[in-house]
C-alpha cells in the first residue's frame, strides 16, 4: 500500500506540470508551428491531468494524498513549506477543472482559429490552468494565494485578450483591481491565521481550530476575511461589478473562468475552510443573507439585459449567490454539488452562446435575434437542455442541486427558502425568456448577417453535445434521500466535512412530505415563470406597456452600483490624488515657499535666482518633521 | 596589517584598491581610448565582488571602530551585486560623445560613495558611521550633477547637497548628545545604557531623521523626487536601489544593536512614519507621467514597507529586511533597466511614449512588466515574499492594522503599476518606439534581474541564510 501511495503522490506533480509545460511551449514556440498542433497540445495538456484526477479521485477517501515539494521556510516553530494534497474535496475540484477545462480547449481549436494571436490565447489558458489546479491542490494556504492571484493574473490577460478594444482595457483592469480588493481580505486572513496557529497548513490549522470553541473573536476575524476574499474572487455582494464587464473576453474565457472555474474559487476556500467557519456562526449566518442577497439582486438584473453574454453573467452571480447561501447554512455538500452542475449547464450555456455568436458573427444584442432554432438546430437543442438544467426541472442535475439547497435553507429558517424560491422563478423566467428571444420567434438582425448564419463545425459542437449529456445526468451525483437512494456525493466528502458538521450538529431534518411539498412547491413556481415568459415574450402580450415602469428601471440600470462605485473609489481615490499633484504638490507649495522665502534670509532667497526649485521648502519640511517626530514622541504619549 | 585583518576588512580594502588602480589608468589613457575605462572598471569590480564572497570571518578593528559579522558582509555582498548591475546599465550611456572625457570620474566617484556605504555599515561607533555617511553623500552630489551641462542635473546636485548639509547637521546633533549623555561613541558601550529618558529620546529622534533622509521617508522625502528626476537615470538608479538599500541595512543594524533598550519608542515613530510614508509616496506615484518621478515615488513607497521589518523588533523582522532589500534591488533595477534602455535608445522618458511597446519590443515589455509585478508584490513573482515576510513580521509583533493599512497600499500601489503595465500591452499607438535591439552589457544586466526575481522567490536557501545570520532584540 505504501508504494501505491508513493506513486499516487507523484500524480500531483504531474498534473500541475503537464499544464505548464503546455503553457510554455504555446508561449515560446506556438508561432512557429500550425494553430492545430498547438490547439491540440494545449488540450491533451489538459486532458492528461484529468486522467489523473480520475485515478486520484477513485483512490482518495479518509486517507489524504500529500506530497511535499520543497520546504520554504523552517526555523524553530516558524514552519511554511510548497506542499500538495487531495483529499475527495480537491479531487472534485480537480475533476471539474480539467474536465470541462478540457472540453473548453477542445471548442477553443475551432472558436478562435482565425484569431492571429491563437498560441497566446492556447499559452494564457494552460498557464490558467496550472494556477487554478495549484489553488485547489494546495495544502496550505500560501501556495493556494499563489494560484488564487495568479488564475486573477490569467484573468486579467484573458479579458483583455482583445486589447484593440478600449472597454475590454477597462474591463480587464476593474476586473483585477475588484479583485486585489477581496485579496487584501484573504492576504489578511493569512496574518491573522499564521500568527494564531503559527501555521498555514490546512492540516494544522484545522486540527488545532477544532479544539477551539465556538464564536472565538480570532476565529471570526479570520473567517470574515476569508470571506471578503472570496466575496472578490466568487463576485457577491459587494465586489461582483466586475464580472459582467469581464464578459468582455473571448467566449471560451468566460466559459471557463468566469463561470464553470475561478468564479467558484471562493466557494471552495470557505468549503475548504469548513471548520474554521463551524466555528463563526455569526460570519456564517453573513454568508447566508450575501449569498441570497446576490442571487436575488444578480438574478433582478438579469431579467433586463440585452447582450446574452451579460444575462449569464448576472446569472452566474445569483447561482454563486445560491452555493453561498448554502454555505452559509452549513449544507457544504450542497454548496459543493451546486458547483459541480453549475460548472456542467454553465459551461454548456457560455459555449452554446459562443456558437450563436460565432453564426452571427459577433452580434451579442439579443433584440437582434430570434428565430434561430431553425438554422442552428444542435445549439439550439443544447442550450434547452441548459436553461431547463438550470431552471431546476426534474430529472435534470441543476434540479437535485438546487433542491438540496433549498431544503437546507428551509431547514435553517423558512425565509431563507421563500427568498430562494423567488430567486429561482426569476431564473427560469430569464432563462426562458433569453431562450425565446434568442431562438424562437421571427428573426430580428439584419440581412446581411441572416445570409451567413450557419451551424458551427464539428469541434464546436462535440464539447456542447458531451456537456450537455453530463447536465442532464448530472444530478445522480447527488440523488436526494427522499428518492431512497444513497447521496453519493454526500459520503464521497463525509471525511472532509465530517468534523465541521459534527460541530454544527445538524439533527433537523425534514420528513419526506414536507420534502415533497417543498419541491412540489418549485416546480410550479418555476414552471409558471417559463409559461409567463412565453406569453411574454414570445407571444408578445403587453404587460409592460411599450414602456418600462420606474420600478424595473431600478433592475435594468443595475441598481446604478457601476456608477455608484465608480463615484466612492474610482473617483475619490483620483480626488485625492489630484489634490496632492495639483494643489499640495504646486499650489500649497509654491504658496508656502513664496511666503518662506520671505522669513527665510539670505542664502536660501539668494540660491533662489540661481535654480527654480524649492530646497529651502524641503528643508523647512524636514525641520517640521522633525518638530512633528519630537511632538508625538513626548505630547502623545 | 596581517592577513586577518585583511579578510575582516576585505570589502573596503580591495574596492579602495579598484579605486586607485583606475585613478592610475585614467592617467595613464590618453584621451582617445579613454573608452577603455569601462571594461577595465567594471572587471575589476566584478573580482571584487567575487572575493566579496570569500568565506566570512567576524571580527572587529581599531579597537572597536570598525566590526563585521556574516550579516554585514551579506549585506555588502547584496550591494555590490546590485552595483554590478547598475555598471553593466551605464555602459552604454557612458560611451556617449559627451560623456567620453569623465569616464573614470563616474567609477571613481561611485566607487567612493559605496565604500563610504560599507563602511557605514561595518561601523562600530558613530564617529564611524558619520565619516561613512560624508564619504557616501558628498561625492553622490558630484555624480547627480555629472550632466553638468544640462540645468536640472546640476540643479539636483545642488538640491542634493544643500538638503544633505541639513540632514547631516541633525544627524551630526543627535550624536553629539548621545555622546553628551552615554560618555562613548561605541555602538556597544552605548547600546547597553542608553535609556528612555527625555533627553536621550531627543538625541535619538534627531539621529533617526537624518537616517530617515537617507532612506528618504516622508516628511523628510521631499528632495527624492526632484534629485531622481534631474539625476542621470543610472545615476537614479544607483541612488533609489543601493543608496536606499544601504541606508536600509544601516538603520537596520542601529535599531537593532544601539537603541535596542528604547524599542518601544522607535517602534511609535516608525509607526507613524510608515503609514505616512506609504500613502503619500503612493499617492503621488498615481499621477506621475515621467517615469523616473514615477519610479522615484514608488520607491518612496516601498521604503515605507521597509519600516514594517523594522516595526517586528526579532529576527524575523530583521531577515524580512534583508530578503526585501535583495528583492528590491532586483525588481526596482529591473524597472530602472528598461526605462534606461529605452531612454537613451530613444530619448523617451513618458509612460505615454510606452504605449504599444509590446507590439515593437515585447521583451522589454515583459521584463517590465515582472519587475513591476516584483514590485507591486504580485505571487509568485520574488516581490510578492518579499512583502510577505514583511508583513508576516509586522504582523507577529501585533500590528494589525498597520499590515492592513499597508495591504491597502500595496493594492493602491498595484493601480499605478498596472497603468504602465496597460500602456505597454494594451493601449494603441500609432508611433511606438520602434524596435531596436538593446545593448549586450544592459542585457546581461537584465537577464539577472529577471532571474533574480523568479529565482529568489521560490529558492528558500536565500531566505534561511538571511535567517542564519540574522539576530532580533
Amino acid at each position: 500500500m505504501v508504494s501505491m501511495e508513493n506513486n499516487l503522490n507523484i500524480l500531483l506533480l504531474l498534473i500541475l506540470l503537464f499544464p505548464l509545460a503546455g503553457f510554455l511551449f504555446s508561449g515560446l514556440f506556438g508561432k512557429t508551428i500550425s494553430k492545430l498542433v498547438v490547439g491540440i497540445l494545449a488540450s491533451t495538456a489538459v486532458f492528461i491531468p484529468f486522467v489523473f484526477s480520475i485515478i486520484l479521485a477513485a483512490n482518495v477517501s479518509e486517507n489524504v494524498i500529500s506530497l511535499r515539494l520543497f520546504e520554504w521556510i523552517h526555523f524553530q516553530n516558524f514552519n511554511i513549506s510548497f506542499s500538495l494534497m487531495a483529499d475527495p474535496l480537491t479531487a472534485l475540484m480537480l475533476l471539474i477543472v480539467t474536465g470541462v477545462g478540457f472540453l473548453i480547449h477542445v471548442y477553443s481549436i475551432a472558436y478562435m482559429q482565425d484569431d492571429e494571436s491563437f498560441s497566446r490565447f492556447f499559452s494564457y489558458m494552460n498557464l490558467f490552468i496550472f494556477f487554478m489546479l495549484i489553488l485547489v491542490i494546495s495544502s496550505n494556504f500560501l501556495v493556494m494565494f499563489i494560484g488564487w492571484e495568479g488564475v486573477g493574473l490569467c484573468s486579467y490577460l484573458l479579458i483583455g485578450f482583445w486589447y484593440g478594444d478600449h472597454e475590454n482595457n477597462n474591463a480587464a483592469k476593474k476586473a483585477f483591481i475588484m479583485n486585489r480588493i477581496g485579496d487584501l481580505g484573504f492576504l489578511l486572513a493569512i496574518f491573522l491565521i499564521f500568527t494564531t496557529f503559527n501555521s498555514l497548513e490546512f492540516s494544522t490549522v484545522f486540527a488545532n481550530a477544532s479544539q477551539m470553541i465556538s464564536g472565538n473573536s480570532t476565529i471570526f476575524w479570520i473567517t470574515l476575511l476569508l470571506f471578503i476574499g472570496a466575496t472578490g474572487k466568487s463576485a457577491q455582494i459587494p465586489l461582483y461589478t466586475w464580472l459582467p464587464d469581464a464578459m468582455a473576453g473571448p467566449t471560451p474565457v468566460s466559459a471557463l473562468i468566469h463561470a464553470a472555474t475561478m468564479v467558484t474559487a471562493g466557494v471552495y476556500m470557505i468549503a475548504r475552510s469548513s471548520i474554521l467557519y463551524a466555528l463563526a456562526p455569526e460570519v456564517l449566518g453573513l454568508i447566508a443573507i450575501v449569498g441570497i442577497a446576490t442571487a436575488l439582486l444578480a438574478a433582478s438584473i438579469a431579467i433586463f439585459q440585452n447582450d446574452i453574454k451579460k444575462v449569464l453573467a448576472y446569472s452566474t452571480i445569483s447561482q454563486l449567490g445560491y452555493m453561498f447561501a448554502a454555505l452559509g447554512v452549513g449544507a457544504f455538500t450542497g454548496a459543493m454539488f451546486h458547483l459541480t452542475t453549475h460548472a456542467l449547464f454553465k459551461a454548456l450555456l457560455f459555449l452554446a452562446a459562443g456558437s450563436v455568436i460565432h453564426s452571427l458573427g459577433g452580434e451579442q444584442n439579443i433584440n437582434k435575434m430570434g428565430g434561430l432554432s431553425k438554422k442552428i438546430k444542435v445549439t439550439t437543442f443544447v442550450f434547452l437542455i441548459a436553461c431547463i438544467a438550470i431552471s431546476g426541472i426534474p430529472p435534470f442535475s441543476g434540479f437535485f442541486s438546487k433542491d438540496e439547497i433549498l431544503s437546507s435553507l428551509f431547514e435553517k429558517n423558512p425565509l431563507l427558502w421563500i427568498l430562494g424560491i423567488i430567486g429561482a422563478i426569476m431564473t427560469a423566467f430569464y432563462m426562458f425568456r433569453l431562450y425565446f428571444l434568442v431562438f424562437k420567434g421571427t428573426y430580428r438582425g439584419s440581412e446581411e448577417t441572416a445570409k451567413h448564419i450557419h451551424e458551427s463545425s464539428k469541434i464546436m459542437i462535440i464539447p456542447l453535445i458531451i456537456l450537455a449529456l453530463l447536465s442532464i445526468i448530472g444530478g445522480i451525483l447527488g440523488l436526494p434521500e427522499w428518492m431512497g437512494s444513497r447521496h453519493f456525493l454526500q459520503n464521497y466528502l463525509s471525511p472532509v466535512f465530517k468534523n465541521s458538521s459534527q460541530i454544527l450538529h445538524e439533527t433537523k431534518h425534514l420528513v419526506i412530505s414536507e420534502e415533497y411539498i417543498l419541491i412540489i412547491t418549485s416546480i410550479i413556481g418555476v414552471l409558471i415563470a417559463i409559461v409567463c415568459s412565453w406569453f411574454i415574450y414570445l407571444k408578445r402580450y403587453k404587460v409592460f406597456d411599450a414602456k418600462i415602469p420606474v420600478v424595473f428601471r431600478i433592475f435594468e440600470k443595475k441598481y446604478w452600483m457601476d456608477e455608484i462605485y465608480q463615484f466612492l473609489f474610482v473617483k475619490s481615490t483620483l480626488w485625492l490624488s489630484d489634490f496632492f499633484y495639483q494643489i499640495v504638490e504646486i499650489k500649497w507649495i509654491d504658496a508656502i515657499v513664496n511666503g518662506v522665502g520671505v522669513l527665510v534670509v539670505s542664502t536660501g532667497r539668494r540660491l533662489r535666482y540661481i535654480q527654480n526649485g524649492y530646497t529651502e521648502f524641503y528643508v523647512f519640511m524636514m525641520v517640521l518633521g522633525i518638530i512633528a517626530l519630537l511632538f508625538i514622541n513626548f505630547l502623545i504619549r | 596589517m596581517n592577513l586577518e585583518n585583511f579578510l575582516i576588512m576585505r570589502h573596503e580594502l580591495v574596492l579602495t584598491i579598484v579605486t586607485l588602480i583606475l585613478l592610475i589608468a585614467e592617467l595613464s589613457i590618453s584621451d582617445k581610448s579613454k573608452h577603455k575605462i569601462i571594461p577595465i572598471a567594471i572587471g575589476l569590480f566584478t573580482i571584487n565582488l567575487i572575493i566579496g564572497f570569500l568565506p566570512t570571518i567576524s571580527g572587529s578593528l581599531f579597537g572597536g571602530m570598525y566590526q563585521t559579522t556574516a550579516l554585514q558582509v551579506t549585506m555588502k555582498n547584496i550591494l555590490n551585486l546590485g552595483v554590478l548591475v547598475v555598471l553593466f546599465q551605464s555602459v552604454k550611456w557612458l560611451k556617449e560623445e559627451e560623456n567620453k572625457i569623465k569616464i573614470s570620474e563616474f567609477f571613481l566617484i561611485l566607487f567612493s560613495t559605496l565604500i563610504g556605504m560599507q563602511f557605514m555599515i561595518s561601523s562600530g561607533s558613530f564617529l564611524m558611521l558619520y565619516l561613512g555617511l560624508e564619504l557616501a553623500t558628498i561625492p553622490m552630489a558630484a555624480l547627480v550633477a555629472y550632466d553638468r551641462l544640462r540645468t536640472k542635473s546640476a540643479e539636483a546636485g545642488v538640491k542634493l547637497i544643500l538638503s544633505a548639509a541639513l540632514s547631516s547637521a541633525v544627524l551630526l546633533f543627535g550624536i553629539s548628545l548621545i555622546y553628551g549623555t552615554t560618555g562613548s561613541t561605541y555602538f556597544n558601550i552605548v547600546g547597553s545604557v542608553f535609556t528612555s529618558n527625555s533627553l536621550q529620546t531627543l538625541a535619538f529622534i534627531f539621529f533617526f531623521s537624518g537616517m530617515a533622509f537617507k532612506i528618504s521617508l516622508v516628511p523628510f522625502h521631499l528632495w527624492t523626487a526632484d534629485v531622481y528626476e534631474g539625476a542621470p537615470i543610472n545615476v537614479t538608479s544607483y541612488l533609489s536601489v543601493i543608496s536606499k538599500g544601504a541606508s536600509a541595512f544601516i538603520l537596520l543594524i542601529v535599531l537593532f544593536t544601539v537603541f535596542k533598550n528604547i524599542v518601544e519608542i522607535w517602534q511609535n515613530l516608525l509607526y507613524v512614519i510608515a503609514v505616512s510614508t506609504m500613502t503619500i509616496g503612493n499617492l503621488f506615484a498615481i499621477r506621475q507621467q515621467n517615469m523616473k518621478r514615477f519610479l522615484a515615488f514608488s520607491s518612496i513607497a516601498q521604503a515605507g514597507f521597509i519600516l514594517l521589518g523594522l516595526m517586528g523588533a526579532n529576527i524575523t523582522g530583521m531577515t524580512s529586511v534583508v530578503y526585501f532589500v535583495f528583492v528590491y534591488i532586483f525588481s526596482n533595477l529591473g524597472a530602472f533597466g528598461v526605462v534606461s534602455v529605452i531612454y537613451y535608445q530613444t530619448s523617451k522618458e513618458n509612460m505615454d511614449d510606452y504605449n504599444g511597446l509590446y507590439h515593437t519590443n515585447p521583451k522589454l515589455s515583459l521584463i517590465m512588466m515582472l519587475s513591476l509585478f516584483s514590485l507591486a508584490g504580485i505571487p509568485p513573482v520574488a516581490g510578492f515574499f518579499g512583502k510577505f515576510f514583511l508583513f508576516t513580521a509586522a504582523a507577529a509583533s501585533g500590528y494589525y492594522w498597520l499590515v492592513f493599512i499597508a495591504v491597502l497600499n500595496a493594492t493602491i500601489s498595484l493601480y499605478y503599476y498596472l497603468l504602465v503595465v496597460k500602456a505597454m500591452f494594451i493601449n494603441k499607438n500609432d508611433t511606438p518606439i520602434a524596435y531596436f535591439k538593446t545593448d549586450t552589457p544592459a542585457k546581461i544586466s537584465l537577464i539577472i534581474c529577471v532571474i533574480g526575481v523568479f529565482i529568489v522567490g521560490f529558492m528558500s536557501i536565500f531566505y534561511q541564510y538571511f535567517q542564519s545570520i540574522g539576530f532580533g532584540i
